[in-house]
């Protein structure tokens, strides 16, 4: 009898083990095309690409598949390169000029939307407008846009008489990088828009009313009801803009190409000319991965800001 | 629990065909390597629009018909045929004959992708001298060009003639002509200078014509030369907008009737003709000092044969641009696509058939290669040299200090 208990007991073990086998391989199973699909699509791109930073990565690595381990000497070059330190200035002042004005210009438009009036839903639809483009088709339409003889933009602030000469937006090393900010700005304004649109709406109206009795309207209403609400939107659309903007190239190769004499070189348009221009793939690697780590800043800031965001 | 395991089930096997999909497509391609069986050539090149594409289809149609083969034709937009070959040489699926731009064989015979055609029977006799240094390296002999081309001076002759201005032969008088040109709404001449090689290559014919060398860029021959840019824009006779501009943008100005000259190329000639009332005429680079030849730069691509292990075809793809380089070849392609022979001998019967390459054909003959010299370091000169025109046109630099600037730290 004892013995009998005993043996069921193990046989009955016995099947839940193996059920229990069955399961965990049902849950590797689950995990596994997540982490092929990682592994293939962002752990290998990583890992190769900071491999590449350290190997003299070049044309001929392509047919001979050798690519020499230097070390940390793609990274000097690059940062002792003559061009480094102004394409660093660029960068800066591109994602700081862009994300300022998107986001102000942004939150203006935002906030006017917020108040319902004829067509409102059709004008904001139309806002979306520039980012459904091509960016290619943009930057592409911008050029001539802006060209200094023959641009639309030249010949009407030349009849209004708000210019006496033609401004040379794209020929002058001193105007190109604004031109090239504003075109940015251009493009960024209906991300914005929509994404502090739509925290507007998530604030209830009932705190208006109630601030409304204790005489809060107008910009105290904004400075006290909206602007708190609206801060958890606004970091991480500010993050998100410095992650998306750091790395712009395009807009910036379509217009001007880094030029004229190097005045709109960003790090980004550094290390796509290192690697596809002059072939020095394993310098443009390095070029990438300084800007890979800047916004890896940005994204941990980014992170625990919405990780408290989740905890209140 | 059963419709979860086969969900699982499902899931893995997605997965296991998700990674065959990225293993396979490797194999397959590996054709026989017995005698004379080869029945097919693959061919890469970068004549992806009409009519260029379908002129030298024909070409390559009646070469495959004489040697018994069918091709298999890519092309490919012009700026991303190295990025191609990079990706197929990396997955060894190179095609069996290759067309380059002829300042590129050197870099990609540098990585000893290419096989040398001297020892498949074929040599380049009677080929213009620059262009044999162009497809040539460390002696030996990597690709063949049917056809090249140059750059010279367009002129709008009515323009000329309404402003009582001969075409121009020596710098001063570009520069005079130029400017008598100039009146609202239209430029003296257009060129470009922008910063890509394009920009370097349409400087060359005045940097190489006053006696500068990509060896020493500091030279004072070369800042004469940038000088003479320098002085069309700042004397408003060629737009700011140069810095800019492509080869294509300066011949749109020109057909627009926006600029009265232009240094340019004879592929502009098809699109010049849509626009009839824009009656043009070319003549050679003009010489800062009377003694000068003008000297410009080769254009035109070359057509190699990538090393095979397949020896019978590597053999037929030599054998195919053998055939591609007959006289026959050469003087069609080059009548049909405003191109010119390579082969000295052709060239002055050439220029009398086609009266309006007569400026072209005299260029080539003294024409030069851009990697003759360097070979694959060329594209380091070619960056500074752009580098120093940009600095120079936008006031950021004299033009006597721009290439220093350009080159130096």
């Amino acid at each position: 009898m004892v013995t009998l208990t005993r043996t069921t007991v193990a046989g009955r073990e016995k099947v839940r083990g193996r059920h229990h086998r069955g399961e965990s391989l049902t849950k590797v199973l689950f995990v596994l095309p997540a982490v092929v699909a990682m592994v293939a699509l962002f752990g290998y791109p990583v890992v190769k690409n900071l491999l590449m930073s350290l190997q003299d990565y070049g044309l001929k690595t392509f047919f001979t598949g050798a690519a020499p381990w230097v070390g940390l000497k793609n990274y000097s070059t690059v940062v002792t390169d003559k061009l480094f330190s102004d394409a660093m200035l660029n960068t800066a002042l591109f994602t700081v000029g862009s994300i300022a004005f998107q986001f102000a210009i942004g939150l203006g438009l935002a906030l006017f939307f917020r108040n319902r009036f004829p067509l409102s839903g059709l004008l904001r639809s139309l806002l979306l407008l520039p980012w459904l483009l091509p960016l290619i088709v943009s930057s592409a339409t911008w050029r001539s846009i802006l060209e200094q003889d023959s641009g639309i933009l030249n010949r009407t602030l030349l009849k209004l008489h708000l210019i006496g000469d033609p401004v040379p937006w794209l020929n002058s090393p001193s105007v190109a990088l604004i031109a090239v900010i504003g075109v940015n700005i251009w493009i960024g304004i209906p991300f914005n828009v929509t994404l502090l649109y739509s925290g507007l709406a998530e604030i209830p109206d009932e705190l208006y009313e109630a601030g409304q009795l204790d005489g809060a309207t107008g910009w105290r209403a904004f400075w006290y009801i909206t602007w708190p609400n609206l801060r958890a939107v606004a970091s991480v659309l500010l993050m998100l803009g410095v992650v998306y903007t750091i790395k712009v190239l395009d807009i910036i190769l379509g217009l001007t190409g880094g030029g004229p004499a190097n005045a709109t070189q960003t790090l980004a348009t550094q290390s796509y000319e290192k690697s596809f221009v002059d072939f020095r793939f394993g310098q443009g690697a390095a070029l990438s991965n300084i800007l890979i780590a800047i916004s890896f800043v940005f994204a941990i800031f980014y992170l625990r800001g919405t990780r408290r965001a989740v905890d209140e | 629990m059963i419709s979860k395991r086969i969900a699982a089930a499902l899931a893995g096997a997605t997965t296991v065909s998700l990674l065959l999909v990225a293993c396979g497509d490797n194999g397959g391609d590996q054709s026989s390597a017995s005698g004379d069986s080869v029945k097919s050539l693959t061919i890469l090149d970068y004549y992806n629009n009409d009519p260029d594409k379908s002129l030298v289809q024909k070409g390559l149609d009646s070469c495959a018909s004489k040697l018994g083969i069918t091709i298999q034709r890519e092309t490919v937009p012009g700026d991303t045929l190295i990025q191609k070959v990079l990706q197929q040489a990396s997955s060894k699926t190179l095609p069996d004959v290759l067309m380059l731009d002829n300042p590129d064989v050197q870099q990609i015979a540098a990585t000893g992708a290419l096989a040398p055609l001297n020892d498949m029977g074929l040599n380049a006799d009677g080929v213009i001298q620059g262009m044999v240094d162009a497809t040539s390296y460390e002696g030996k002999l990597y690709g063949l060009a049917p056809v090249t081309n140059t750059i010279a001076l367009f002129y709008n002759k009515d323009m000329l003639a309404e402003a009582g201005v001969q075409p121009p032969k020596t710098w001063e008088e570009l520069k005079a002509a130029a400017k008598k040109l100039t009146k609202p709404g239209r430029y003296g001449i257009a060129f470009n200078a922008n910063a890509t090689y394009e920009g370097s290559w349409q400087f060359l014919p005045a940097m190489w014509t006053n006696g500068g060398d990509e060896t020493d860029l500091t030279s004072p021959q070369v800042a004469e030369a940038l000088q003479l840019w320098v002085d069309l824009v700042q004397s408003g006779s060629a737009s700011k907008s140069v810095i800019n501009w492509t080869q294509g943008d300066a011949k749109d100005q020109f057909a627009a009737g926006k600029a009265a000259m232009m240094v340019n190329g004879p592929w502009q000639i098809p699109a010049l003709e849509k626009t009839p009332n824009v009656k043009w005429d070319v003549v050679t680079f003009p010489l800062n000092k009377p003694d000068q030849t003008p000297v410009a730069p080769l254009g035109g691509e070359a057509w190699t044969v990538p090393l095979n292990k397949d020896q019978a075809k590597q053999q037929k793809a030599a054998d195919f641009v053998k055939c591609l380089n007959s006289d026959e070849n050469e003087l069609a392609w080059a009548k049909a696509r405003f191109t010119l022979p390579t082969k000295t001998a052709l060239l002055d019967q050439y220029a009398k058939e086609v009266p309006s390459m007569k400026a072209f054909a005299e260029q080539v003959k003294t024409a030069r290669a851009r990697t003759g010299k360097l070979g694959d370091k060329w594209p380091d000169a070619a960056k500074v040299i752009y580098q120093a025109i940009q600095l120079a046109l936008t006031g950021k630099a004299s033009a006597q200090d721009a290439f220093k600037q350009a080159s130096g730290g």
